[in-house]
């Protein structure tokens, strides 16, 4: 039996301590299953965590595999905050991406200084729009976001699947499901530093990655929208009170995690692929969510819990090859890490004790 | 050709009907576990393993429901050993299962099996047409019909059923009556887990003869939606898992008729159509909160 | 059965229940101290204290809900430790609480039969009902679901509920904090008979004229220790009072009334909302007038439209029509809470955790939560840290809020300091018009007096107040006029020093017809 005591006070080290010892028993855990399954654990360890980034450009491909999850899991920040569950990043990834792509491919000829902006603001909008069907269904119709936003997902990828194979099809592409490469003005540039020349993949999106957490974080942190976001979350009847819409946080959180999203899209296709296709996404969205809880939803945390698990995510990568072990065993490290994390939350809210069954007594409240 | 086409539905439906009661009972109790997409691809994974190693159908759904249990049972300690957050722990357990059970299917891949043996009811199942409809499916069709009259029996029938929903009503004065919160919410979570397990059992085993990853195709999230449409009432899942079989088999019979509209958005009908029911369903609020549990997602422990 | 009497043996009643040297800690804190008691067989015993003394912990180990730390408990003369609270309906105690532990989606029947050993079918359980209900003119209806009763009635279920168990034992915890004077009146009759027919009732209140009226012996507690067990009869409600609070019971002094008819600052007029859910009251056609230097009281019992009307005078709940509600003169009907506060109304709802404050966030960012909208702390859309860190330091130092440490977590303050800060939070800032619910529920003495105090001289000070109450107590106080809210419905307002508690129990009972024949009479 567990019994559960509340904290008055939540120590600082504690907070700060619970992401690491997750990860740690992370790692124990998902050795321990590897050994069952017949692999060396040590060996699919070394894999997974240091074989991604034994070499100085593999640390740049680090940060470009992070670049998307750290934008989409500072927008989720906002929702989870708002206790809004948005769970359907990835279609909004692909509708963010496919509306950014739509300006790329019907007008190549636009100059540089237009065709970014114009991307950046169409992939935002497209996400934002996708996330606003169960925005609106939720505070029009009092559906659940969860599912809607999930099943909007299915959707989606259907929808991209139909674009690339039917109407955006690349009619010199061989009958392969590809559009027409971008215009170099709609590809977003490697990084050359001087002297050293590029670094892997790094491309400046990365950057706009890092000022996009920090400006979430700033957002959060030291506005009034941020403000009403903590409190819808934590009370919503205290929101109410204070002079907050439930709705028109609802449709905000929803509006700011869509977009960010629908970025990520634009930059990961823009960055690593230059044209739409089919698989445009491997489940960054959903692996957002797990980063935004590794980051205990503080959008400076989500810097770098995005690095901790894009370095998972290079693992499976390379223990495929390496191990020949199938890519979703990222998964089952994600949900053991997410698992871990969460029960770390519970230890830094209470005092958790552990008694046999016969002897635990209820914990009673103090006198009313 | 029409009574296959029924056929079908009523096929495409059973995996539905399980993992959603179960969910129902689940949610009576006043959990949320957003993780039956996780339970049921466990499910899928062991049912298929230990019925090609076993060679034993009936020991694949048996190992099908105790990995969904299993599964269950991870989610239940943390969501009522240590409280945490249900929405977040239901989507870590469909990750996490999605993940191992790609794991543990990777040399599954490419093999195949044969369906459970149908279970035929001497004379019954020779009549014309209601023989082929009623009488000739295979044994968890019938398991689903009688899952979900002893579902609706125990609820609103038994004593225990009548616990059930209490705690799911107000925890609080449950135990204060001195019933066991935790425990019967542990049993409910178990008995989901089973049931998405045995739904996903019936995927490899009866539906498609092979093992795919991430083969439930997003049926954990619709028999989710499935509790709402059926607003906590066992009944209303079996007409419920019924429209989506059917709308299911609709897009396979219009690909198969060539129907001019691209396959992409036959798909899509499922997903569209959960969509629709979620706000037909939603937007009567009395109707929508009659039978919802007062306490559903919120956390319990003892002395709050 | 109840309905046997037994042999009566008022002589020499044998002990029942006897407890010695309870003690109870949660944490530091110290909820039972040293805590004896004893009740014989058929004896109505009080359990008398202030919100906090530990009568609810004391009870809660009676029924086995919670195990003392350390002392005894005897039943019926053998050390026994009650495990759980079916352990103590097998032993034959029955307890009703205070807040409702009925399930609201449940039948009557089915509510009454989670409480009893299993076996029996509803429907014969629901004939017993019937029976019961018929022989003590209780009036419940096995089968009707819970969330369609009334608050009296759902107390009646509780009480039948713990009847079918034949207890020896009944505690009941502040049965009559949502009653009318009547209701209490008839509640009495019924226990005075249980106890004729043998069951020992425990009853909890700090209620003083209530005890004197029902009980025999009093144990009073204060901040977790006996201060003693006397015989009601033999004590005025100043000694019962003296007991339970300690040194002499302060009072507010200097009570300024307004002269005459001043300006009227909020106006509210046919005020009408319908019933949200199942659960809500409606508001019907309410309407009265606050005026500049006056407490208005609302009184009424819980469960009549309290939260309804808060949540409309708050904004929370808007209106469409026009012209409803008015300050100085301005139509806020359609105005939602923040540009009420910057008219110059200021609220405080009932529930302070959750409502009034964020439990989980610091005393500024809880100071930020009603101050928004009124420029200074926040410019551009952004927070200033530091104003809102001084606001609430200012705030915990006018009005004596004690902190822990420096802008601590709202939910690390006591019940009556953070009350405390959420009153204080809004009289700061100097309300033209000032709406608080509930003002001093759940909150020690000293508080209580100095958040009304300061209720006080904010009237005084030109501002109208609005405080809608439970506690009569309270009402008569501080209140100049009192208008009663039954049933979603508001009554005329009355000058309060005119008026009966009596002819107040009758409107909140929903007599207005008899309350009009009470103000008759004393004319």
């Amino acid at each position: 039996m567990i019994s559960l005591t509340p904290r008055k006070e939540i120590p600082l080290t504690l907070t700060l301590m619970t992401p690491l010892v997750a990860i740690a028993l992370t790692l124990v855990v998902g050795a321990a299953i590897f050994g069952i399954l017949g692999y060396d654990p040590l060996a699919a360890l070394y894999q997974f965590f240091i074989a991604p980034v034994s070499r100085p450009y593999q640390v740049a491909d680090l940060f470009v595999k992070a670049c998307p999850l750290i934008i989409i899991a500072s927008g989720l920040v906002f929702a989870y905050r708002a206790n809004v569950w948005n769970i359907g990043a990835e279609g909004q990834l692909i509708l963010g991406a496919m509306a950014a792509g739509f300006v790329a491919l019907t007008w190549p000829n636009l100059p540089g200084p237009v065709m970014m902006p114009a991307m950046i603001i169409a992939g935002m909008l497209g996400g934002l729009a996708w996330g606003m069907i169960p925005a609106l269904l939720k505070t029009r119709f009092n559906t659940n976001e969860i599912l809607v936003s999930l099943m909007l997902t299915y959707v989606a990828v259907l929808f991209i699947d139909w674009t690339v194979r039917g109407p955006w099809r690349d009619p010199m592409s061989f009958g392969f499901p590809l559009t027409p490469m971008y215009a170099d003005a709609a590809l977003i540039s490697r990084v050359e530093l001087p002297g050293i020349g590029r670094l892997g993949q790094l491309h400046w999106g990365v950057a706009g990655a890092l000022i996009f957490a920090l400006a979430a974080w700033f957002m959060l942190s030291r506005s009034i929208l941020g403000f009403q976001v903590k409190v819808m979350g934590d009370a919503p009847r205290a929101g109410r009170f204070a002079g907050f819409s439930p709705a028109m946080v609802t449709i905000m959180v929803m509006g700011i995690s869509g977009g960010a999203a629908g970025l990520a899209g634009m930059v990961e296709v823009s960055a690593n692929i230059g044209q739409l296709q089919p698989d445009i996404s491997f489940g960054y969205g959903f692996t957002a969510i797990i980063v935004a809880f590794l980051a205990r939803l503080n959008p400076l945390a989500v810097i770098i819990a995005g690095l901790v698990v894009a370095l998972a995510e290079l693992g499976g990568d390379s223990a495929q090859i390496a191990l020949a072990m199938p890519k979703v065993v990222t998964g089952v490290f994600k949900g053991i890490l997410l698992f871990m994390l969460l029960a770390g939350e519970t230890f830094n809210r209470y005092h958790v004790t552990f008694s046999l069954p016969h002897r635990a007594r209820m914990q009673g409240d103090s006198d009313a | 050709m029409l009574e296959d086409l029924i056929l079908t539905v009523l096929m495409t439906s059973v995996p539905l009907v399980y993992a959603a009661t179960g969910e129902l009972i689940v949610e009576r109790s006043g959990v949320l576990n957003l993780g039956v997409e996780g339970m049921m691809l466990m499910g899928a994974v062991s049912a298929f393993g230990i019925a090609m190693v076993s060679g034993s159908l009936v020991l694949g759904v048996i190992a099908g429901g105790l990995a969904g249990m299993l599964t269950a049972a991870l989610f239940g300690i943390l969501v009522l050993g240590f409280a945490t957050n249900q929405v977040a722990t239901g989507l870590a357990l469909t990750i996490f299962g999605a993940g191992l059970s790609g794991l543990l299917g990777a040399p599954l891949i490419g093999h195949a099996i044969e369906g459970l043996p149908v279970l035929r009811i001497p004379f019954l199942s020779e009549l014309p047409t209601v023989g082929k409809l009623v009488f000739s499916h295979d044994l968890m069709a019938y398991g689903a019909v009688i899952l979900v009259a002893a579902v609706a029996y125990f609820l609103k029938r038994t004593r225990a059923g009548l616990v059930l929903r209490a705690i799911g009503d107000n925890h609080d004065s449950a135990h204060a009556l001195g019933y066991s919160v935790l425990g019967v919410r542990f049993m409910a979570v178990l008995f989901g887990g089973l049931m998405a397990g045995f739904g996903g059992a019936y995927l490899p085993l009866m539906l498609t003869p092979h093992w795919a990853e991430g083969m439930t195709a997003g049926r954990g999230w619709i028999a989710l939606a499935l509790v709402v449409f059926a607003s906590w009432m066992p009944w209303r899942v079996l007409v419920g898992a019924l429209i989506f079989g059917g709308i299911t088999i609709m897009q396979l019979a219009g690909q198969a008729r060539g129907w001019t509209i691209p396959s992409q958005f036959l798909s899509m009908l499922p997903y569209l159509a959960t969509i629709v029911v979620l706000v037909l369903i939603s937007r009567n609020r009395e109707f929508s909160l009659a039978n919802s549990p007062a306490c559903l997602g919120r956390a319990f422990h003892a002395g709050k | 059965m109840i309905a046997t009497p037994r042999p009566s043996r008022n002589q020499s009643r044998s002990v029942l229940l006897n407890a010695s040297g309870i003690c109870k800690h949660f944490g530091d804190f110290t909820a039972n101290d040293d805590v004896s008691f004893s009740i014989g067989e058929g004896e109505i015993h009080a359990l008398l204290g202030e919100n906090g003394a530990g009568k609810s912990t004391f009870v809660k180990m009676v029924y086995g809900l919670l195990q003392p730390d350390s002392g005894q408990i005897e039943w019926r003369g053998q050390p026994t430790v009650i495990r759980s609270p079916q352990h103590a309906r097998e032993l034959g105690i029955g307890m009703v609480f205070q807040h409702f532990s009925l399930f609201q989606a449940l039948t009557v029947a089915e509510n009454i039969a989670l409480a009893l050993p299993p076996g029996e079918s509803l429907a014969d359980l629901a004939d017993r009902v019937r029976r019961m209900s018929a022989e003590y003119g209780i009036g419940v209806d096995p089968d009707a679901r819970v969330h369609n009763l009334s608050v009296g009635q759902q107390q009646r279920v509780e009480i039948v509920r713990c009847l079918l168990q034949d207890p020896s034992l009944l505690i009941m915890d502040e049965p009559t904090s949502v009653l009318t004077p009547q209701e209490t009146g008839q509640l009495f009759d019924v226990l005075r008979r249980f106890s004729e027919a043998g069951v020992a009732i425990l009853f909890i209140s700090h209620k003083l004229e209530e005890i004197r009226a029902l009980t025999e012996r009093a144990t009073v507690l204060r901040r977790g220790r006996n201060v003693g067990t006397v015989d009601t009869a033999g004590q005025s409600s100043k000694q019962l009072a003296e007991m339970m609070v300690g040194d002499s019971v302060g009072d507010i002094a200097g009570q300024a009334r307004p002269d005459g008819q001043t300006t009227a600052l909020l106006e509210v007029a046919s005020l009408v909302r319908p019933a949200g859910t199942a659960f809500a009251t409606p508001l019907r056609q309410i309407s009265f007038a606050a005026r500049a230097g006056e407490v208005l009281g609302i009184a009424g019992i819980a469960g009549n439209g309290q939260d309804e009307l808060m949540e409309a005078l708050i904004g929370e709940w808007r209106g469409r029509d026009a012209d409803v509600i008015r300050i100085d003169g301005v139509d806020i009907t359609r105005e939602g809470p923040s540009r009420r506060r910057q008219l110059g109304l200021g609220f405080v709802p009932e529930e302070r955790n959750g409502h009034a404050a964020v439990p989980n966030m610091t005393l500024a960012d809880n100071a930020l939560l009603t101050s928004h909208s009124l420029g200074r702390v926040v410019t551009r859309g952004l927070v200033d840290a530091d104003a809102t860190r001084a606001m609430a330091a200012e705030v915990a130092g006018a009005f004596d809020v004690r902190l822990p440490q420096e802008n601590p977590m709202a939910s690390a303050l006591s019940g009556g300091n953070l009350q405390k800060f959420v009153v204080g939070r809004e009289i700061s800032k100097r309300p033209r018009v000032f709406i608080v619910s509930q003002p001093t529920w759940g909150v020690d003495v000293g508080a209580a007096l100095s958040i009304r105090t300061a209720i006080l001289d904010l009237a005084a000070s030109g501002s109208a107040v609005v405080m809608i109450s439970q506690d009569l107590e309270e009402i008569f106080t501080i209140s100049h006029r009192v208008a009663v809210l039954y049933d979603g419905a508001l009554s005329e307002a009355m000058v309060t020093a005119d008026v009966t508690p009596e002819r107040l129990g009758l409107l909140m009972g929903g007599s207005a017809a008899a309350a009009g024949l009470a103000a008759e009479a004393q004319a």
